[in-house]
């Protein structure tokens, strides 16, 4: 917490010591108040009857106590108005360095944290922090200083008012714990039971024709009811055991009150006559206005400490948030960039040097991939065939630094991509990923993602090759919209787009990590021919599983969990590498293979 | 939603903000059951507003025993002093007692019918239609089941009870007032609006730009959603730049919405202070004005009780426009829970009693037409036959309606016309659930739940025993996986135990050969799983359709060529059909799709 409070700025600092002193001014004028509620109530209780009572000091009273009032409430304008703004300038700046932050993770911070995790920091986390700053400064710094300075007060008049207001504060504090206590406990589990009602809801109507067919929609119910009943009985503890608190708070408050007056009366009953009936009633009103002024300043103290009680229910929450956050600001990315400047010599090639990989840290971790060598010269396509689970995709996406190799060296053109400035390498690699990935926004905009010059005409021609005509034949043609996660669109059509998307970057490698399987056999094998047509020279890598897509590679690993057990062109393999030919035969019968 | 018209509508979903009798009626219909514990509730409710509508006229009293008392020479008469305290204390105790019962009972009540509506809720979705599923979104249907149903259980806890009381409470103090003195009464009336005038303006104003905030934060929250899913894609097209932009923008418009929203409703409470003690000083002012010119109704405790009723007077009136705001969002959450519920369900089958005791498999389409939509057809006369124990393929492009006809034969839907047959009875005829028994159905999504492997294999068959599981897992090839688990059968499946695509599908293959239904339907059911898993699988769905009338739909063309029957699909008529070898000799459409596969880059 007190970390990320070194995210404030120092004007922020300023505007929040100049808040402090305005709620010291507050509390203090709030406590001249009673002073007013006290002379208002001598001049009834003895003025009227000796006499000496006129409007005027009525008016001044009154007007002095509205003054303070005033006062009071512009100070808390004021402060509220500059906690505000600290609190929401705090929250941007932390949401920026977030993202800021994030933006700069690889592959492996993305997984660890995961990406819900990570979007529920930047926003339930942050506005926690910042509902916090606002109220909670107010009450961090307005309780105490009101409770001892009340209690200061108090303490100056009569010993058995003092023990009455004690006694109340102690018996508030002391119920609400309780009841927190209580009820705290279930409301993780009421959390929780919220997940499991979402979770076979979710199960009922994701899986509704396996429901269907099974006919177990009896059995569905069940399981429903059973979290239903488990629920309700929580809600209903909670709600009955919360429902104490405002019977008991009233009763202690009021209880309160009558204590007090009951004091004041046996005080009253202590000034005895002495002979001068104007003395005794003098006397005596000054005491029923202090009585009066009293159950202020009291009702004052025990508002203090309910505030008191509110940040220690809300600070606990707040402290998990700001860990959150602090738990991804201090991460640090596991790949960082380096800092090559030259001109690398040989464009569009890519080598593996005994490359391995493996997930873990630990040295014995089981190794995903496992010493792969290979080379790539310009203008040749690799590919790379295997069972799922045999490490196809971890292996290329060590070529755009997606993760790093954990031994050996991967080149892209000639320099290692650890050498690269992350932009450079970047410019250099085109990939089209496994999962076609849309953004909200026109076509046009998803087709010159990232890209500085926006040329219509080469979007289309990325359109063409990546059989995406079907563009042209919309209303609004490159101006269509894309919803987000580009859902008005059929996968096939995702999967064009992206490729279209991996051939207008104009890179020198375009990589097609099984980007081909989601298309049909026909609109696949055009997608092919049209980049062989018009993007000779680019170096191609691609991985798939229809030997149907790489067959005419000029270079094609077989990879079998994460070792290289084929390398060679379609004939070759057939000849010499039994798994090759053994996924061959499983798609295609031996006529078909020659 | 989406911008344009491929959105999905939500669930009552673009109706204006208004209060919704209709819904909330529909809701007074579940609470009927209670309705003698929502009546002693009430009774409560007014018994506890009574309480502290008598509690300033008592306190009256005792002041008016201590300005008697500061007077007198015998001082305070503590005798009559304590029996208006003892009288305190009970009624503030009754009081208490008699808000904390109706609280109690309430939330009886509360529980009890958001339980039945929950209950309801989740029994619907078993009884509605397929095509109910199309045209929502899962999350809506969600919100329904937790926030809205959430939002209801709010509102009848807090509010109807509080209603009660607060009108009490209302009425009675304005009586008092007017009862006991006119002119301060109108003076409290009148410093109270005063509050009321400035809390709505700010109110008004904070309001805007709490909906402008709210805006923000959904926007970004969907940005940062896009941009952290997309990680990798943002990151290798270098499109971090424009897309920090993007964000910044939205962030900066966040704040700025922020503080304002945040600063205006900090101002409330300090401005229902002051307002309070406007009160106070014009009810002193006024009251001593008027004991001075001789007024003998006024005293002290007048005063004093005049100050505590400008509190409770001013506390209903904000207790009922915050009720009347959650009866307008209960009534809009109602709205969506009740139009869910109202939804047509499938139609009653009671009545049916076509049944096959002994199945073999016969199935014939004859002149099937259906479409999603009434003027849109996806199948548009359809006719075949399929002989008791063969194996039917059904290829053909993306949308032809593959997957459809599966729909209807296990009556997912209903035909627009045409009939389907098993052994020579309509499938019309027969109920629902008969239909679905007599096929076993795997799908390319393999379904599986959190709960044990156990569960998820035996499902919702009794009566099955290890020795069975032990059978079917050996034939789908998951024995040797299952036995490498420490709990075996009763591992949990979650997302920690990282199980393939292939071993899911295999799960879902042995669910089905356990419930060992007289046909088989494989929809895409290996379409995403490698080559060689799905080797090991077809070893097992061979068993499976061994002897089974089967009806296998597969992208990959390769699994269906021992196929009896090929049935190509184009546009929801039959193009062709015949075996593999049949339609190559034909070189027709069949062929076209068969032999891109092998077509070179070059040719």
């Amino acid at each position: 917490m007190f970390k990320l409070l070194k995210n404030l700025k120092f004007k922020d600092f300023v505007l929040v010591i100049v808040a402090v002193a305005l709620i010291v001014l507050q509390v203090a004028l709030e406590l001249k108040i009673p002073d007013f509620t006290r002379n208002l109530t001598e001049i009834v209780q003895s003025g009227t009857m000796t006499g000496t009572a006129n409007m005027s000091d009525v008016w001044k009273n009154g007007g002095l106590m509205l003054a303070c009032a005033a006062g009071s409430l512009f100070s808390a304008v004021i402060c509220t108005f500059l906690l505000s703004r600290v609190a929401s300038s705090f929250s941007k700046t932390l949401r920026d360095k977030l993202y800021e932050k994030i933006s700069t993770f690889s592959e492996a911070e993305m997984k660890k944290f995961s990406v819900p995790s990570l979007i529920t920091r930047t926003t339930n986390d942050v506005v926690q922090m910042q509902n916090f700053m606002a109220m909670g400064i107010q009450l961090v710094f307005k309780a105490p200083i009101m409770a001892v300075w009340a209690i200061l007060k108090i303490s100056e008049t009569n010993i058995k008012w003092t023990i009455a207001v004690a006694v109340s504060v102690v018996l508030i504090v002391v119920g609400v714990v309780i009841l927190t206590r209580v009820v705290f406990p279930r409301f993780k589990r009421i959390q929780k039971l919220t997940d499991e009602i979402n979770t076979v809801t979710r199960e009922s109507v994701s899986g509704v024709r396996v429901v269907r067919a099974f006919g177990a929609e009896d059995f569905q119910e069940q399981k429903f009811d059973e979290v239903n009943k488990k629920i309700t009985n929580n809600h209903l503890v909670t709600s009955r055991t919360l429902g104490l608190m405002n019977p008991m708070m009233n009763l202690v408050m009021n209880g309160l009150m009558l204590a007090i007056y009951w004091i004041g009366a046996v005080l009253v009953n202590q000034i005895v006559f002495s002979g001068d009936v104007q003395a005794m009633i003098i006397e005596r009103g000054a005491l029923v206005g202090s009585t009066a002024a009293f159950t202020s300043y009291a009702m004052q103290v025990v508002m203090s400490f309910m505030m008191l009680i509110m940040i220690f229910i809300v600070l606990p929450r707040t402290l998990v948030s700001a860990k959150r956050i602090l738990e991804v600001l201090e991460t640090q990315p596991s790949i960082v960039e380096g800092c090559f400047n030259g001109e690398p010599e040989n464009h569009g090639t890519i080598e593996f040097k005994n490359v391995s990989f493996s997930y873990a840290d630990s040295e014995n971790a089981e190794r995903a991939i496992a010493d792969v060598s290979f080379k790539v010269a310009t203008g040749e396509t690799l590919a790379i065939i295997g069972a799922t689970g045999s490490a196809k995709s971890t292996l290329i996406k060590l070529i755009p630094r997606f993760h790093d190799a954990t031994q050996g060296t991967v080149l892209v053109d000639g320099v290692c991509v650890k050498d690269y400035r992350e932009e450079v390498l970047n410019s250099k690699i085109a990939f089209a990923a496994q999962k076609a990935v849309l953004f909200k926004g026109t076509i046009r905009d998803n087709i010159a993602l990232g890209s500085e010059i926006v040329d219509d005409e080469k979007i289309k021609e990325a359109l063409r090759i990546a059989q995406a005509d079907f563009v042209f034949e919309l209303e609004k043609g490159l101006d269509s919209e894309v919803a987000q996660g580009g859902t008005n669109f059929s996968g096939g059509q995702k999967q064009r787009l992206s490729i279209a998307r991996a051939l207008y970057k104009n890179a020198e490698i375009i990589i097609f990590d099984d980007t081909f399987s989601a298309l049909d056999y026909k609109t696949d094998m055009l997608v092919r021919s049209a980049i062989h047509e018009n993007l000779a020279g680019k170096t191609i890598v691609i991985v798939a599983q229809r030997i149907g897509t790489i067959k005419d590679a000029d270079q094609i690993l077989v990879l079998d969990e994460g070792k290289v057990v084929g390398k060679g062109t379609h004939k070759e393999l057939l000849e010499n590498c039994a798994l090759y030919k053994e996924i061959a035969l499983s798609q295609l019968s031996k006529e078909e293979l020659e | 939603m989406a911008p344009f018209g491929h959105g999905r509508p939500q669930i009552g979903g673009g109706k204006p903000q208004k209060t919704d009798f209709k819904s909330l009626l529909k809701l007074a219909k579940y609470c009927k059951p209670f309705i003698p514990s929502i009546v002693t509730a009430l009774v409560l409710a007014v018994l506890s507003a009574i309480a502290s509508i008598v509690g300033p006229d008592k306190i009256s009293e005792l002041m008016n025993v201590i300005t008697a008392g500061v007077a007198s020479i015998s001082g305070i008469d503590m005798t009559a002093f304590m029996d208006v305290v003892v009288f305190l204390i009970c009624l503030y105790a009754l009081g208490a007692v008699a808000s904390y019962v109706q609280q109690f009972l309430m939330a009886g009540v509360t529980a009890k019918v958001t339980k039945n509506l929950r209950h309801d809720v989740s029994a619907k979705i078993n009884k509605l239609p397929l095509s109910y599923f199309d045209k929502i979104a899962r999350g809506d249907l969600l919100s329904v089941m937790t926030n809205d149903i959430d939002v209801i259980a709010q509102t009848l806890g807090s509010t109807i009870a509080n209603l009660a009381s607060s009108v009490t409470l209302f009425v009675g103090v304005l009586v008092m007032m007017f009862v006991v003195n006119w002119v301060l009464a109108l003076v409290t009336i009148a410093s109270s609006v005063l509050g009321f005038v400035l809390m709505f303006l700010i109110l008004g104003k904070s309001q805007k730009y709490f909906h402008l905030r709210q805006q923000n934060l959904a926007e970004l929250g969907g940005h940062i959603e896009e941009i952290y899913t997309n990680h990798s894609v943002v990151k290798s097209y270098g499109a971090a730049y424009n897309e920090t932009q993007k964000f910044s923008k939205i962030n900066h418009n966040l704040f700025a919405n922020n503080w304002k929203s945040q600063s205006l409703s900090g101002l409330m409470h300090p401005l229902m202070g002051f307002a309070g003690n406007i009160s106070y000083v014009a009810i002193f002012v006024v009251g001593i004005a008027l004991i001075l010119s001789g007024s003998s109704a006024v005293s002290f405790g007048t005063i004093i009780s005049f100050t505590i009723y400008a509190r409770l007077f001013s506390q209903p009136l904000s207790s009922i426009a915050q009720a009347m705001s959650s009866i307008q969002q209960a009534s809009a959450a109602s709205a969506r829970v009740f139009d869910m519920l109202g939804e047509k369900e499938i139609s009653d089958e009671k009545e049916k009693v076509a049944k096959i005791t002994d199945i073999k498999g016969n199935v014939e389409f004859k002149n099937v037409k259906f479409g999603y939509n009434p003027n849109e057809l996806v199948i548009k006369d359809f006719t075949a036959s399929v002989k008791a124990g063969s194996k039917v393929a059904i290829v053909g492009p993306t949308g032809a309606g593959k997957t459809t006809l599966v729909n209807l034969l296990m009556r997912f839907y209903e035909l627009d016309s045409g009939d389907i047959f098993v052994d020579g009875v309509s499938i019309k005829d027969m109920k629902r659930e008969d239909v679905r028994e007599m096929f076993d159905m795997i799908l390319q999504d393999t379904w599986l739940f959190d709960g044990t492997i156990r569960e998820n294999l035996v499902y919702n068959k009794t009566g099955v025993t290890d020795e069975m599981l032990g059978e079917v897992c050996s034939a789908v090839g998951l024995s040797h996986f299952i036995a490498t688990l420490e709990h075996g059968y009763d591992t949990v499946l979650d997302s920690g135990l990282g199980l393939s695509e292939g071993q899911k599908q295999q799960l879902t293959i042995a669910r089905a050969m356990i419930k060992n239904s007289p046909m088989l339907i494989l929809d895409e059911a290996t379409s995403s799983v490698d080559t060689r898993t799905e080797l090991v699988i077809q070893n097992a769905m061979d068993k499976l359709t061994h002897g089974r009338t089967s009806f296998v739909i597969a992208h990959r063309l390769s699994t269906i060529k021992n196929a009896d029957l090929i049935l190509v699909l184009r546009d929801g008529d039959i193009k062709e059909q015949g075996t593999h070898d049949e339609l190559l000799a034909k070189n027709g459409f069949y062929a076209e799709l068969y032999n891109s596969q092998f077509q070179d880059v070059e040719s």
